[in-house]
């Protein structure tokens, strides 16, 4: 269990952290030492507003806690003389390429289990300590975990997993970060070349089952190609709009004595003459924009993921501080915009704020930035923002009319795009805007205000989930890494928990993948291990990939669990009963009890049944020096409201149901 | 048990706020950019509150048409399936699909027919853009240029009508490329709706197998989209 180093250094964005420790077994042969690019190690902040609270909570180390640091080094220096030795004797096969490109392109995390025709890989895995192994317990799980680590830390997340059922296992993680533009690279092995196709044990056609859900895909059969498509696929992972590549390497392949080398970016980039993503905004279309801007009496601008995704935080508020236009966001734009900022709107759509949803439909004119008009987004397009002309950025032209026609298209990064925007448009000044900005506020005063929310008690005493993640998000200044599930929980995470930081919130808002939270937390909590982790997850979802809290506990990973039981499948009875006439069918949902769960995998549980417990046991996970689980016993018949019904428009949502909430 | 369908929404900009936009605001098709002269001018044009604004269209809802779509692509293995995949995922239906080399090694070539409104097949350009092995995508509907596919069709004869299943044939510029004693092979070229004349034709005579291999087309003049893709 012993590693080279302490994965959290890499966020220090220092130099490599070999040099300084000397702690890398592979010093002595150049060639196969890799250098990796300082922009890798970012870390998103702020230039202005609160930055992450790192310092707070001193373990951050994955190092096992009884290794003294001479304990560590006597256990390093073994190791490599082991590997000297075996080094010697080995030549360098098709795995080994793997290894070094995946370092080469700056990975130190590998979520992964082994299988049959992978095992090549294992042979040779502790012969690279520089990237640490997280062992999953199943591979949707590491999966996820890639996800979440990318979607934290803004570097591309790595899995693997064997043929097979191994790679099948793979596929809902990897169609999760497809819909929601994650840079993934999915390893996977395959049988010999020469029984692919034969039906052998554990082989499926999984580059077929893959094309459709990842950005790009590859059947690798000669080990002199593996250091050509790794690289290809991180640069087509994390060039343009991100998304997953999966690579399958045959077994023979992996084996396969290669001397191959690798090859630079330019060699990459002009090896893809297909793959070339506009960054730049067209002049003509920015002008364009400008003009429209500058028309505009009812202007909003409209923040999605390509915000994040691009780096773009502080271009939006400049530009939304600079034409003084109000800012919504999507689900997966949250955290584009510091919530407490002035002109930070609100969430929008399906389950978003009155207010925000109100505004859309009274604009005139809708800024959309990295955002694609989803159908949780828009309800019914044809009643959609009835009054607004639209200008719409993005850097994927496929999503510019595709399901909202558009006034003023602009391919381009979103970043590029924001500060386009901002230097041809003109100071606005506030004054001007006076009225419009009274009314959203005072639009907004009345929704919150209506909406009911955060008074911790449901109907005769129950507790309420709302409650709860306000609670989390105030316990933790609004700066941990909340990752939630899919439903009830994620809507009230998305509505009540304020977000002040970047990559602060993930969510699988595409695919809307149940079981997420729990390993894309244990992800991001390696992703960016200066920042609380927390995992707001439902019961229903918690269930379906619960065995990760081994991983948690056995490699020790920081991730808290709230999981808001309210014994059903939240979302699922909210729909029956609002929409089937109360026809309750399978959505009851009883479950274990989870402190005990928790217990077994020896995690501290805590559990919460009423409005007095949940400061106490947030604080008391908080304390806990490693994974903790919270056991929210919540009001079992609690909606989520506003709603909008499917097929209707943002104009159509149901605020109340079934009498009053409070 | 009522829902509350959202009483005081906020759909018509009341007369106190600075309402405006021009009565365009649902402008049809994407990519229409021109139209910031109507929002400069919008505060003369306010929505009276009692008329409610025209509903916004459906990008792909338009009336469908035939397109040709000429694509070039990378000569990797997989790389039609990719394509093909694509377009059964994203619900566009191919007529014909035609593949092959060109004069430059790496670089494979496909004429694609559909049917669909321009703005749907404006967003299969797109889709098969994002493919990562898609060089070059275009639509070629409304420009000059020589479209031909090519035919076989195998016709039921006797010696009593066979002379004159040639001589249609003749007529068509098709000709016979094999005779048995109760049939012949029709080979004929031209565009689709001439290829149609002609099967229509030999029907009644009785076919016993057609195979077409759909359209394949080029722009006619000197420009050249291969070289278009050097540049």
């Amino acid at each position: 269990m012993t590693r080279g180093e302490p994965p959290g250094r890499r966020a220090a964005g220092t130099a490599d952290p070999a040099d300084e420790s000397g702690t890398r077994t592979r010093s002595t042969n150049e060639s196969r030492t890799p250098t990796r690019s300082t922009n890798e190690s970012r870390t998103p902040t702020r230039s202005t507003g609160a930055a992450p609270k790192s310092a707070a909570r001193p373990h951050r180390s994955h190092v096992p806690a009884d290794g003294t640091p001479a304990a560590v080094a006597v256990e390093q220096a073994r190791r490599e003389m082991l590997h000297e030795g075996r080094r010697r004797k080995r030549t360098r096969i098709g795995a080994d390429a793997l290894m070094e490109a995946l370092l080469l392109q700056g990975t130190d995390t590998l979520f992964s289990y082994p299988g049959g025709v992978i095992l090549p890989i294992y042979d040779i895995l502790a012969d690279y300590p520089e990237i640490r192994h997280v062992l999953v317990r199943h591979e949707q799980g590491g999966g996820h975990a890639a996800d979440g680590y990318a979607r934290a830390s803004g570097r591309v997340g790595v899995c693997m997993g064997t043929s097979g059922p191994g790679a099948t296992n793979l596929v809902t993680a990897l169609a999760t970060a497809q819909l929601d533009s994650v840079p993934v690279v999915a390893i996977t092995g395959n049988v010999p070349a020469a029984l692919l196709g034969k039906d052998a044990f554990q082989e499926i056609d999984i580059t077929g089952i893959t094309l459709p859900m990842t950005k790009h895909n590859y059947l690798v059969r000669d080990g002199d190609d593996i250091p050509r498509v790794v690289a290809e696929a991180f640069h087509i992972a994390r060039t343009g709009r991100p998304g997953p590549v999966h690579i399958d390497i045959t077994k023979d392949a992996l084996q396969q004595e290669t001397t191959a080398e690798h090859p630079s970016l330019d060699e990459i980039v002009a090896g893809l003459p297909g793959f070339r993503p506009k960054l730049d905004g067209h002049p003509k279309q920015l002008k364009t924009a400008a003009r429209e801007i500058a028309a505009a009496k009812r202007p909003l601008i409209l923040a999605g993921h390509g915000v994040l995704v691009a780096e773009a935080w502080d271009e939006l508020r400049a530009f939304a501080e600079k034409t003084q236009i109000p800012v919504a966001w999507t689900l997966l734009g949250i955290g584009a915009m510091d919530e407490q900022h002035p002109l930070a709107y609100g969430y929008m759509g399906m389950h978003g704020w009155k207010h925000v949803n109100r505004a859309i439909q009274a604009a005139d004119l809708l800024i959309a930035i990295g955002m694609r008009f989803d159908d949780r987004v828009t309800g019914s397009v044809r009643t959609y923002a009835p009054y607004a002309r639209i200008i719409h950025a993005d850097i994927d032209p496929a999503e510019i009319g595709k399901n909202v026609a558009v006034e003023v298209p602009i391919v381009g990064d979103a970043k590029r795009v924001l500060e386009g925007l901002t230097l041809m448009t003109a100071e606005v000044d506030p004054a001007t805007r006076a009225d419009y900005l009274a009314e959203l506020a005072e639009w907004r005063l009345e929704s919150e205000g209506s909406s009911w929310h955060g008074s911790g008690a449901w109907r005769g005493g129950l507790l309420s989930a709302d409650f709860v993640v306000q609670r989390i998000g105030e316990l933790t200044d609004h700066v941990a890494t909340y990752v939630a599930d899919v439903g009830q929980n994620q809507m009230w995470l998305a509505r009540y928990t304020r977000f002040r930081r970047p990559r602060s919130h993930l969510s699988s808002g595409g695919l809307g993948t149940m079981g997420y939270s729990v390993p894309a937390a244990m992800g991001a909590a390696l992703g960016n291990p200066g920042a609380e982790t927390w995992a707001i997850t439902g019961d229903g979802g918690f269930q379906m990939t619960s065995q990760e809290l081994m991983t948690l506990a056995a490699d020790r990973i920081p991730v808290k669990i709230a999981l808001l039981d309210n014994k059903k499948l939240g979302m699922i009875r909210q729909w029956q009963e609002i929409v089937y006439a109360g026809n309750y069918h399978s959505s009851h949902l009883p479950g274990p009890d989870f402190v005990k769960l928790a217990d077994a995998y020896g995690i501290p549980g805590f559990k919460a049944t009423t409005t007095a417990d949940v400061d106490r046991t947030i604080k008391a996970a908080q304390a806990v020096d490693g994974p903790a689980l919270i056991w929210f016993e919540i009001a079992e018949e609690q909606n989520v409201l506003p709603m909008m019904p499917a097929g209707k428009g943002l104009s159509d949502l149901i605020e109340t149901w079934g009498g009053p909430e409070e | 048990m009522t829902a509350d369908h959202g009483s005081s929404n906020g759909a018509t900009p009341d007369a106190g706020g600075a309402a405006s936009g021009s009565s365009e605001t649902t402008s049809g098709a994407a990519g229409a950019a021109s139209g910031a002269a109507g929002a400069a001018s919008g505060a003369g044009h306010e929505h009276p509150a009692h008329v409610s604004p025209p509903p916004r269209a459906i990008p792909g809802s338009g009336a469908p048409g035939r397109h040709l779509l000429v694509v070039l692509v990378m000569d990797r293995p997989g790389v039609l399936n990719r394509v093909a995949s694509l377009m059964r995922a994203r619900n566009f239906n191919i007529d014909s699909l035609a593949v092959s080399r060109t004069d430059q090694p790496s670089i494979s070539r496909m004429t694609l027919t559909l049917h669909g409104d321009a703005v749907a097949v404006e967003q299969a350009t797109k889709q098969l853009y994002r493919l990562v092995d898609v060089l070059k995508v275009q639509d070629v509907t409304a420009d000059q240029l020589v479209e031909h596919e090519l035919a076989f069709v195998k016709v039921r004869t006797t010696p009593a009508n066979r002379s004159e299943v040639i001589k249609i044939v003749e007529l068509y510029k098709g000709r016979v490329v094999d005779v048995a004693p109760e049939s012949v092979i029709v080979e004929a070229t031209g565009t689709e709706g001439e290829i149609d004349a002609l099967v229509a034709l030999l029907r009644s005579y009785g076919i016993k197998e057609l195979v077409r291999t759909g359209a394949v087309v080029m722009l006619r003049g000197a420009g050249s989209i291969e070289e278009a893709l050097k540049r």
